[in-house]
Formats: structure tokens, C-alpha cells, sequence
């Protein structure tokens, strides 16, 4: 087993583009569920809106990168109006089902073959990033062992992810922030002292799903690629387990979080595959050791929840729920 | 494996977790062995090799769905021709080198004796490839089978019918669940895993040779005996410790996932089916219905019509309904409330493995997400019913069946039918948010 290669994938890993949207769209999470007390299940969904939005915008409209860019950004702010109107005001969990579903509705309506000449159906749509890839500045060469297309996606996701923890950072200690948290910890205290705690509710709804939606992007542009079968269920579940395990009221709780979870999936992911194709072990196949990794991480979040739901940062009197 | 599904109870095990846990291994233990010899046992398709990715391919059988062997089948096409013969088993298959469109020719003068292709059959045919690599084709034999459009108000009807044993197999599920929510306050994300579970021990027990009826009885006791472990190892100790409903539900989300997988990892991604999957449609009246469906039909109708009589009537149910209005209240009056939890889990669990057999028929076929492919229905039929009520899931499920069944019927592409029961239950959370049966306060 050459373990300098399993190590030097899992580091790389930290920063790349997929670990930055991760760190996106748990953000995203964060300020919906750490500040807000809003469990949304649906994340995948924003992400899927954000992703196919700037895609079907690029090729089916030949919309230049920045109007591609804000057409996504609206239809996620669209798609969070549909979201919170029926249900904002009621109980949590009616919030987690509707929104689990709202994500299956995009999902499905995206796979339909009826609309294969806008979303390509289940092969998805390809080709769209080269208006992003125009900009780029750096000239040809290698960055830190990276061509330059890689290192401008790397360099706009984590910038992307920075800018935004400074906003969600800004935001929180502000008085708007400052409500936000009193609606999660007594939305009846917050009522009473005459604030609009559905409107509140609605611009946290808003603001996260945004982030979800650059998420989509940033995920979709290295792969050149968008299929509607990345934007499951899972998805949503593995980032509510980076959420969890940084720390759900923090601003960097989810960065981190994303970034030991991909580096810890990465780890032992290399390390069973060079245990299998030692001989070490036999009891397994590759198959099956790709499935590991789900079973790992639903125990992970199960067992997050149960003996540390305050995460790596978190404080426990932030907690969302007591 | 087994210490995943038990981790939080390990800090506080007790003795008789211990048995149950022990028993919990035995069943993966089984699955482990079973898995196996299991798919050993599942036939092949045929034997025609294929070195392409695009496979144009079918099953040849005859009125009577006796598979025809020894057929010769010719594709050309794109510069590329082809030919296969049907196997044992009657299937066919010819590997391609790109999509497109193809000719197919099926040669009659193979055809074995008193057999011909029933009239209308275009022989040969162009067949085109769409989105997906592979591409079925059907001939139908026999005399004087004709395919036919139906007209619409058959097809209304028919697919009511369907709506209706659909509805009513989802209804096993989500009383399930609403007995839980109604009980314990918890939404349950691993209650379609339980639906697998059913069908997927009957696959099991049924592997090993066991008769029919036995891997059916055994796959509701393994159902059972799953909610039982999932409550005395998992949720009781987190009742104790006063979590939350929120963290509970989260935790139910992690339990979904690593069950779901741990169930792929023995079972293999593939679908597999249950004894008698295939069944030819039966007339009964106006109605044209397969004879799963209408066993179905009936079963769930039974059991439900059981467990209305057992809440309603008998000291249990009261005790149960007593819970699910007030559990401090129904302490207080003398009810022991965890052994009521705890025979709702366990009712819960064997009525989604139920669920979940009968769904394996429906589909029909046993895959390891086929839970959770209808979790969000169940939860459409729950909520729409109102959370927490009995009935209320029951008539919600009916509603949902109906509704996904009837929706291609008024034109919605097949690939979207679950489309319109989450949309409807979104559009009835706007209007009427305690469901149809729900009461106000329980939504605030």
C-alpha cells in the first residue's frame, strides 16, 4: 500500500471544490438550522436549483456567466418563497418533510423525459462551464501541482467560502442576527415584542438557500457536468453530518465539518481499497467497501446527535434544541 | 456491522438488550449467508455475449408465459448487425455498439410448432434507443391476442383499482407510522427501511428454501422483532435521557441511511423478485386486475379493518389512543406507557414489513432502497391524513395511492406520478395544515 498517495489524496481533499461547496451549502444549513431553528431537509433541492438554473440558463439561452450567475440566484430565492409560504408557519417537522419532498419534486421533475431537450433528462446536461472557465486569469502552468483551470475553481470556491463566512459572520452579530436567534430559542418571546418572526424566518430561509444554490454551482462547474442523480436525498444527509459535526451555531463549524468529512471518507476509503487489493482483506469487495462509506456516515450522524449534537465547536447552550 | 446498529446503547446495555442485540446478529448473520446462495438461485438472463454497452434485449414467451427457447433474433443497423438466441429462459439479448435507431427481425421459421406472433405484431420492426443503454423489446404470441388501446374509461377504472391496493399497502406503512408519532412524538425516517426489511427477509428465507408461507410468517416476526429491538435498544433510552424530537429525528435520519446501506451491502444493488412476481391480469367484472394486486387488495384491507377493531374496541387500543392524546395523563390513569411504546413499535414494524412484501409484489421487485422510494409517500399519506391520527393515515394513503395511480391516466408522464402526490400534500399544508383528520393544536 503506498500510503504517501493515500495521505496526499486525503489532503488534497482539504480544499478541493468539492469540499467548498460542501462548506457552502452547510453554511447555508447553518444559518437555517444553527441560527434559525429551521430544519430544512431540502438543501439537495437548492443545490439542484442553483446547479441546473446556471446551467440551463448558459446553454439554453447562451446567457453570458454573471446573468447565468443571477438567474440561479433567483430561481433559488423563488424556490425558497414556494418552500416557506405553506409551511413557515407551522410546527418543525412539517418544515423537514415538505422541504425532503420539494428536493424529490426537483429532482424527479428534472429526470422526466418530457423536458429531455432542457435538462437532459437522467444523463443531465454538460458543457456549460466554459463562460467560467473564459475568465479565468491565471495563465497556463502548473499552480502547486495544479493546471490552471483547477486552481481558478479552487481559488473562486474557497474565495466564494470565505466571502460568505465573513457575510454569515457580519450578519449573525448584527441586531437582525440577534433576532434570528431569540426566534430559535422562543418564537413566542420574539412575537411579543413585535417582530415579524415569519418574515425573519423567510429571509434566513432565503439567505441559506442562496448559499445552497453557489454551492450547486461551485459543485457542478469542476465536473462540467450536472445529473440529476447527485442531487439525492444523500446529499442532503451528508451535510447535515458535516453541519453536525463542526458545530451548527458557528460560522466556520461547517467549513471544518466539511473538511474532516472528506478527508476522513477519503482516508478510509484509499485505505480499504489498498487493504483489498493487498489481499488483507478478503471478507470484502470494492463494492461493498464503496457502501461502507454510508453506513459509516449514517452511524456518524446518528451517533453526533446522540453524544456531542453540539459538534467540534459548537457551544451546547447554542444548541437549536434542548 | 451488529455494534452499529446498537452503538447508543452501549454505554447503558443492559442484560436484556443484550439478548436482543444477540438476536439482532443472528438475523444479520442469516442475511450474511443467505445473501449468497440466495442470488446462486435467481436465473440468469441469457447466455449471448456481449461485449457492447447498449444491450437491445427481451423475453420470449408465449400466451401461456411459458418462456420460448431456441428463437433466432436479428438486429442491423448503423452499420452494425447482430444476432442472438433466446436462452432457456426465453430472454434475448444483443449487444450494440452505439444508440440508435435498429432493425429487429424476429425469424419465425425457429419458432417452435403451434406458435405464431399474434396479429399486429410488426415483424420486422424499428425499435430506437432513449436516454437509457438498454432497450426492451416485446413480441406477443398467440392467436387472437391483439394489442389493443384501451379506452379511457376502462383504463380510469382500472387504474383505481390499482390506486386503490396501492393506497392501501402504503396505509400498512404509514398506520405504522403514525402510531409512533402519535405515541412517542417521533418522525420516523427509518420506517422505510422496515418496509425493506420485509421483503427483503422474505427473499432471504425463501433462499434458503423454507416454504412460502413459513419465509412470509418469518419475515413479519423479523419485522417485529425489529421494531422491538429499535425501541428497547435505540429510542428508550433516548425517551429516558429526555431528547428532544428534533435530535431524535436526525438520529432516525442516520439510522435510515446506515440501514439502507447495510442492507445493500449483503443484499447487492440488484433487484431481485419474490416467488410468483409475474402474474398474468384476471377480468373480474368490469375490472381487469393482476391476482397480487387483488390478494393485496384484500390483505391490507383485512389488517387495517383488524387494527381499527383493536384500537377501537379492546382495552389496549384505548390504552394506546389514551397515550397518543397525553402521555403524562395516561401515566397518571394507570397505563403503563412504555409497554404501550413498545407494542407500537412492534405492530409498527410488522405492519411495514407487510407493507413492504406486498409492495415487493406491486413494483414489482425487491431492491434495497424500495423503502425508502415510497418514504416520502408515506409521509404525504400521513401528513395529509393529519400527523397522529389512525385514521386519518389511513384515508390519506388511500388518497395518495389514488392519486399517484390516476395522475398518468389524466396525462402526467409515468416518470412523474410521485410528483403529483408531494405536490398535493404541499398544496394541502397551505390550506388545511392539520391534514384532513387533524386536529388544530397539534400543528402550532
Amino acid at each position: 500500500m503506498d500510503f504517501g498517495f493515500i495521505f496526499s489524496s486525503a489532503l488534497g481533499e482539504l480544499f478541493s471544490p468539492t469540499t467548498a461547496a460542501y462548506a457552502l451549502a452547510a453554511l447555508g444549513l447553518a444559518v437555517h438550522f444553527g441560527y434559525s431553528g429551521l430544519l430544512n431537509f431540502g438543501q439537495a433541492g437548492f443545490m439542484a436549483v442553483g446547479a441546473y438554473g446556471f446551467a440551463i440558463s448558459t446553454l439554453s439561452f447562451d446567457a453570458p456567466f454573471f446573468l447565468a450567475l443571477i438567474i440561479s440566484i433567483l430561481c433559488s430565492v423563488i424556490f425558497a418563497f414556494i418552500l416557506g409560504i405553506p409551511t413557515l408557519r407551522l410546527r418543525a417537522d412539517y418544515l423537514a418533510i415538505v422541504t425532503i419532498a420539494a428536493a424529490e419534486i426537483v429532482r424527479y421533475v428534472v429526470t422526466t423525459n418530457q423536458l429531455t431537450s432542457v435538462t437532459g433528462s437522467a444523463n443531465g446536461l454538460a458543457a456549460f462551464e466554459n463562460t467560467f472557465y473564459a475568465m479565468n486569469p491565471f495563465p497556463e502552468g502548473s499552480y502547486m501541482g495544479m493546471n490552471n483551470r483547477d486552481f481558478f475553481i479552487r481559488v473562486v470556491g474557497w474565495g466564494l467560502v470565505i466571502v460568505c463566512c465573513v457575510l454569515v459572520w457580519l450578519l449573525m452579530r448584527s441586531p437582525w442576527g440577534r433576532v434570528l436567534k431569540g426566534i430559535r430559542e422562543d418564537e413566542n418571546a420574539v412575537r411579543s415584542l413585535g417582530k415579524n418572526v415569519y418574515a425573519y424566518k423567510m429571509q434566513a430561509l432565503i439567505i441559506g438557500g442562496v448559499l445552497g444554490a453557489l454551492a450547486g454551482m461551485i459543485f457542478t462547474l469542476p465536473r462540467g457536468a450536472v445529473q440529476p442523480s447527485n442531487y439525492g436525498t444523500e446529499l442532503t444527509f451528508f451535510l447535515w453530518t458535516c453541519l453536525l459535526l463542526g458545530g451548527m451555531a458557528t460560522v466556520l463549524g461547517p467549513v471544518i465539518g466539511a473538511m474532516i468529512f472528506w478527508v476522513v471518507l477519503s482516508l478510509t476509503q484509499s485505505l480499504l481499497y489498498g487493504l483489498i487489493e493487498s489481499g488483507a482483506v478478503t471478507w470484502l469487495t470494492t463494492v461493498q467497501a464503496g457502501q461502507l462509506r454510508y453506513i459509516l456516515v449514517g452511524v456518524a450522524l446518528m451517533l453526533l446527535m446522540i453524544f456531542r449534537p453540539q459538534g467540534v465547536f459548537g457551544n451546547k447552550k447554542e444548541l437549536a434544541f434542548a | 456491522m451488529r455494534s452499529t446498529l446498537r452503538d447508543p446503547s452501549i454505554r447503558r446495555s443492559k442484560g436484556l438488550q443484550r439478548v436482543v442485540g444477540a438476536l439482532f446478529a443472528a438475523l444479520i448473520a442469516a442475511l450474511l449467508i443467505a445473501a449468497p446462495s440466495a442470488q446462486a438461485t435467481t436465473p440468469s438472463p441469457s447466455p449471448s455475449p456481449t461485449t457492447f454497452q447498449n444491450n437491445i434485449s427481451g423475453f420470449l414467451r408465449d400466451d401461456a408465459r411459458a418462456p420460448i427457447p431456441g428463437v433466432k433474433i436479428k438486429a442491423s443497423g448503423n452499420g452494425f448487425e447482430g444476432d442472438a438466441t433466446s436462452g432457456a429462459n426465453g430472454a434475448w439479448t444483443i449487444g450494440v455498439p452505439v444508440q440508435g435507431t435498429y432493425t429487429i427481425e424476429l425469424d419465425t421459421s425457429t419458432l417452435p410448432e403451434g406458435i405464431a406472433l399474434a396479429e399486429g405484431q410488426d415483424n420486422p420492426r424499428d425499435v430506437t434507443f432513449s436516454q437509457t443503454s438498454n432497450l426492451s423489446v416485446i413480441f406477443a404470441f398467440g392467436e387472437g391476442i391483439v394489442v389493443q388501446q384501451q379506452d379511457f374509461g376502462q383504463n380510469l377504472l382500472n387504474r383505481l383499482v390499482a390506486g386503490l391496493s396501492f393506497g392501501l399497502l402504503l396505509a400498512l406503512a404509514s398506520v405504522g407510522l403514525s402510531l409512533i408519532f402519535g405515541t412517542t412524538g417521533l418522525t420516523n425516517f427509518a420506517h422505510g427501511e422496515m418496509v425493506t426489511l420485509g421483503a427483503v427477509l422474505v427473499f432471504m428465507f425463501n433462499g434458503f428454501g423454507l416454504p412460502f408461507w413459513l419465509a412470509i410468517l418469518l419475515a413479519l416476526i423479523g419485522g417485529g422483532l425489529f421494531g422491538y429491538v429499535q425501541d428497547a435498544g435505540l429510542w428508550r433510552p433516548l425517551r429516558k435521557r429526555g431528547s428532544g424530537l428534533v435530535p431524535m429525528m436526525i438520529v432516525s435520519i442516520g439510522l435510515a441511511l446506515a440501514i439502507r446501506y447495510v442492507i445493500q451491502f449483503f443484499f447487492g444493488g440488484a433487484t431481485q423478485q419474490l416467488p410468483g412476481a409475474q402474474s398474468a391480469e384476471i377480468q373480474i367484472g368490469p375490472v381487469s386486475i393482476s391476482p397480487n394486486n387483488l390478494w393485496s387488495l384484500v390483505i391490507s384491507a383485512v389488517v387495517i379493518a383488524l387494527i381499527g377493531i383493536v384500537l377501537l374496541k379492546t382495552r389496549l387500543g384505548k390504552a394506546t389512543r389514551a397515550v397518543a392524546d397525553n402521555p403524562a395523563l395516561a401515566a397518571a390513569s394507570g397505563i403503563d406507557v412504555d409497554s404501550v411504546i413498545r407494542i407500537v413499535w412492534i405492530v409498527g414494524g410488522v405492519l411495514a414489513s407487510l407493507g413492504g412484501i406486498l409492495w415487493a409484489y406491486y413494483r414489482p421487485g425487491v431492491t434495497f432502497d424500495m423503502g425508502s422510494q415510497i418514504l416520502l409517500l408515506i409521509f404525504a399519506g400521513v401528513t395529509l391524513g393529519g400527523l397522529g391520527t389512525v385514521f386519518g393515515a389511513l384515508i390519506g394513503s388511500i388518497v395518495v395511492g389514488i392519486f399517484v395511480e390516476l395522475t398518468t391516466v389524466f396525462g402526467l408522464p409515468a416518470d412523474l406520478k410521485y410528483v403529483g402526490a408531494l405536490f398535493i400534500m404541499i398544496v394541502v399544508l397551505l390550506f388545511r395544515p392539520q391534514g384532513i383528520l387533524g386536529r388544530r393544536e397539534r400543528v402550532g
